[in-house]
């Protein structure tokens, strides 16, 4: 069972991790590390199982931490349509050296 | 300390009171030429303006009217030109006061070890230990009396010959500041303090030489002594590395136990004097340094007199005596400082032949004699060159100091009739000054008879010791089996000898010479500027006259055997006697039993010395015809030999072609624009920030802005991470 659950963990965590190198429009990017963030909380659950329950309270602990980010990374992604009227990460390089 | 020096109660712990006295007269000299030089306005001393509108290469800005004039009054005095004469002399005085106490002290008691005052410790580092210590012994108390008492009196010359110098107190400030460093030289208990004094009294004559800095001459002459002193101060430098490596001390005590421990006649021994010999070279202007010391003229006449002809540029011959207990290891170095003595004194007697300028004459002269006192300690035999040392000091003392007064009276009868552009030195511009200065004429014969060594006057008799102990030594002594080069020792001191004579020959045409330009014939000074000649106030011709008696019994100070017996004088060989506890160890190693001669060759040598020394001034006095100068701005220029002399035998020049234009050249080119330009500048400093630039470059490269691509590296290092803690782990 723990196998599987730590499987399916990696399995959607690359799938993450893909989607954020791959995809250029900032709200799937985003999408992508939810994904990642959640396949991570999918492996604390499997393996809290083992070693107690502390990784149950972290996955708590991570979804609060993703609301706030959601909210505030949204609220970004907002801000920038409104400056650029675009979301697409190649026209986003005001951090240029 | 185990058991009290018998001079432990005496004058003598007041020693240290001896340099200090300079010390305090530079401090408040020093501090009014600042205070002086701080107020602005019509009194303002900076000696830029005075100074540049008198005759170039001439020595004296004096006012028109002198001293004791009428229009006294007028003369525009520094402000605090009042209280530096009393201060600038005055501490000299006392000085020389507390040296004769001293000197009485040392009389009164058995005196075989030197007497160390201790200020405190210096270096305590390892090894090395060093103090700032005072060393009393025989030796240094003949130096002390000789640097305060004809320092006392130059000093007092001064306050006449620069009366209405605009940086009157400035010229006390640094002549009591050398007297300062000659005496810690002097005094010294150690090599590195001698050093200091050694380097201290080269930046006071540098700074004298340069007095006048506003004339670019003179500026160049200060720093040409300079320089060519580094040279020698290195081998003096390399000599105590020397020393401290192989005996572990530099006091003189210390090097007077331990010397034995080096191998008599080694090579050690061999390099370390002659690296101290090289330091004496440079600052007694021995060849092949001689160069800075006629230069050295440019400063103010009396500077000549105390630090070039009589003080310090006698330090060389003080520091090989002090060390005689290395030089008497050393045969071979001793005959080299003897060789190069004679031939310096050669050397430098046929350029004094021909010089023109009165001062100049007086230089090469200096020279010359310097060499003969390095003949004598070279040969080992110190007492005659610390005796020559003596009277030399006094008789070309008095001779610098009278050129004083006549280029002082030359410079005021030209000033009065503003012809500035006259040369005041020149001795075709002189003749007939007997006349008009009976008495610096009559004070000046004295000193041209006592360094011609005509019998009674003082150089006589120590330039004869010094000639007797070569002759002496030339057979069967240490010196004699020695060798220098391959060449037999005996042979060398024979060469030497000849060498010696031939100079004493010369030196005493060329003071004829001298004489008989400078006072005698027909006067040469225009006819308008002869009205205004004149003696110098007393101020100047007071020191004259002491220094005149000097020169005149300076001789009695060590009378040769010889001499006694035949005419019952005084007592012989006093100071002989005196220095024995110093140096006569050092002398006996050197000279071994022929150290004297028998009194039957002394009286031919003699009779000898005094035949060429008579017949020199025979030979100046038939052959030239002072009537037949002209004044130099119609004199015709000369040829041949004479040219030759005129020219010092370009060795400046030869210098300039083969030393300093090569450096130069290789400063230019290579130091400069491949070194400096090249390597530093472009290479090291600009390479290095070049080099950073291009890694900042490749540092923004990586920052494209764009997410993607910090996410791929974020990604990479993680997962190199991961696998980096995998492989530990696993």
């Amino acid at each position: 069972m723990l196998a599987e659950s730590l499987a399916l963990s990696a399995a959607l965590f690359t799938v993450g991790v893909v989607g954020v190198l791959t995809r250029r429009n900032a709200i799937i990017v985003f999408m992508c590390v939810e994904l990642m963030l959640n396949a991570v909380n999918l492996s604390f659950v499997a393996l809290s199982r083992v070693y107690g329950a502390t990784g149950q309270v972290f996955v708590i602990f991570v979804m609060t931490v993703a609301a706030a980010e959601a909210a505030v990374g949204l609220a970004i992604i907002i801000a920038i349509f409104r400056h650029l009227k675009s979301v697409n990460l190649k026209d986003i390089n005001l951090l240029r050296g | 300390m185990p058991e009290l020096h018998p001079l432990a109660e005496t004058a003598a712990r007041f020693i240290w009171w001896l340099p200090a006295l300079p010390l305090l007269g530079f401090l408040v000299n020093g501090a009014l030429a600042f205070v002086a030089a701080a107020k602005p306005g019509p009194a303002d001393p900076s000696a830029t303006n005075e100074h540049a509108g008198t005759a170039g290469g001439s020595d004296a800005g004096h006012d028109p009217h002198g001293a004791g004039s009428a229009h006294h009054d007028q003369a525009p005095r520094h402000p605090f030109a009042a209280v530096a004469s009393i201060i600038g002399p005055g501490v000299i005085v006392v000085a020389f006061g507390l040296a004769l106490a001293i000197f009485a002290a040392m009389r009164g008691v058995p005196l075989h070890e030197p007497y160390v005052h201790t200020l405190f410790h210096w270096m305590p580092v390892g090894d090395l230990q060093l103090d700032a210590a005072l060393q009393l012994d025989q030796l240094s108390i003949v130096m002390v009396l000789v640097i305060t008492g004809v320092g006392a009196l130059i000093h007092v010359f001064s306050v006449g010959y620069m009366q209405d110098d605009p940086g009157y107190p400035r010229y006390f400030a640094y002549l009591n500041l050398f007297v300062f460093f000659m005496l810690l030289l002097v005094l010294g208990a150690n090599l590195v303090v001698t050093f200091v004094g050694w380097e201290g009294v080269g930046l006071c004559s540098y700074l004298l030489i340069g007095f006048w800095f506003s004339e670019q001459a003179n500026a160049d002459a200060g720093k040409k002594a300079f320089v060519v002193n580094r040279i020698g101060d290195f081998g003096f430098m390399v000599a105590m590395f020397l020393l401290f490596a192989n005996l572990g001390t530099l006091d003189y005590t210390g090097l007077a136990s331990k010397a034995h421990l080096l191998a008599p006649g080694g090579s050690v021994v061999t390099a370390i004097c002659l690296f101290l010999f090289l330091g004496c070279a440079g600052k007694s202007a021995q060849i092949p340094l001689y160069i800075w010391l006629p230069d050295a003229m440019a400063g103010p006449t009396p500077v000549s007199a105390l630090i070039h002809a009589a003080t310090m540029v006698t330090a060389g011959v003080f520091l090989v005596a002090r060390t005689s207990m290395l030089f008497s290891l050393a045969p071979a170095a001793s005959l080299a400082v003897a060789l190069v003595g004679a031939v310096t004194a050669l050397f430098a007697a046929t350029i004094g032949l021909k010089q023109w300028d009165i001062k100049k004459v007086l230089a090469y002269s200096t020279v010359s004699q310097l060499g003969y006192m390095f003949v004598g300690v070279g040969v080992g035999a110190y007492t005659a060159g610390i005796f020559h040392l003596v009277t030399h000091a006094f008789f070309k003392a008095l001779l610098f100091l009278g050129s004083g007064s006549v280029i002082f009276a030359m410079h005021r009868a030209y000033h009065a009739v503003q012809h500035h552009e006259d040369d005041a030195q020149d001795m075709r511009n002189m003749g007939g000054l007997r006349q008009y200065m009976p008495i610096t004429w009559a004070l000046m014969w004295i000193g041209t008879l006592a360094i011609a060594g005509i019998p009674p006057f003082a150089g006589f008799f120590s330039k004869d010791e010094i000639l007797s102990a070569v002759f002496a030594r030339a057979h069967g002594s240490a010196l004699a089996d020695a060798s220098l080069l391959g060449v037999h020792g005996g042979t060398l001191l024979y060469v030497i000898w000849v060498f010696g004579l031939s100079a004493a020959l010369l030196t005493a045409i060329y003071m004829t010479r001298m004489m008989l330009y400078t006072f005698h014939g027909p006067n040469r000074t225009g006819d308008d500027a002869r009205a205004h000649l004149g003696e110098a106030p007393w101020v100047m011709t007071g020191p004259l006259v002491v220094l005149a008696l000097l020169s005149a019994v300076g001789g009695w100070l060590n009378l040769p055997d010889v001499v006694t017996t035949l005419v019952p004088l005084g007592p012989s060989t006093t100071l002989e006697h005196w220095l024995e506890p110093v140096v006569a160890g050092a002398t006996a190693r050197l000279g071994g039993d022929a150290t004297h001669v028998t009194m039957a060759t002394e009286e031919v040598l003699m009779g000898v010395a005094v035949a060429i020394a008579v017949a020199g001034i025979a030979i100046a006095w038939t052959r030239l015809r002072p009537a037949a100068l002209v004044p130099k701005a119609m004199a015709e220029p000369a040829t041949g030999l004479e040219k030759v002399l005129e020219h010092k035998w370009y060795v400046d020049e030869a210098y300039d072609a083969t030393v300093v234009r090569p450096i130069y050249k290789t400063s230019r080119t290579l130091l400069w624009r491949v070194l400096d330009v090249g390597l530093i500048d472009t290479v090291l400093v600009n390479g290095s920030a070049a080099m950073m630039r291009f890694l900042g470059w490749i540092g923004s490269q990586l920052q494209s802005g764009q997410v993607g691509t910090y996410a791929w590296m974020l990604v990479i290092g993680a997962v190199l991470i991961v696998r980096a803690f995998a492989k530990a782990g696993g």
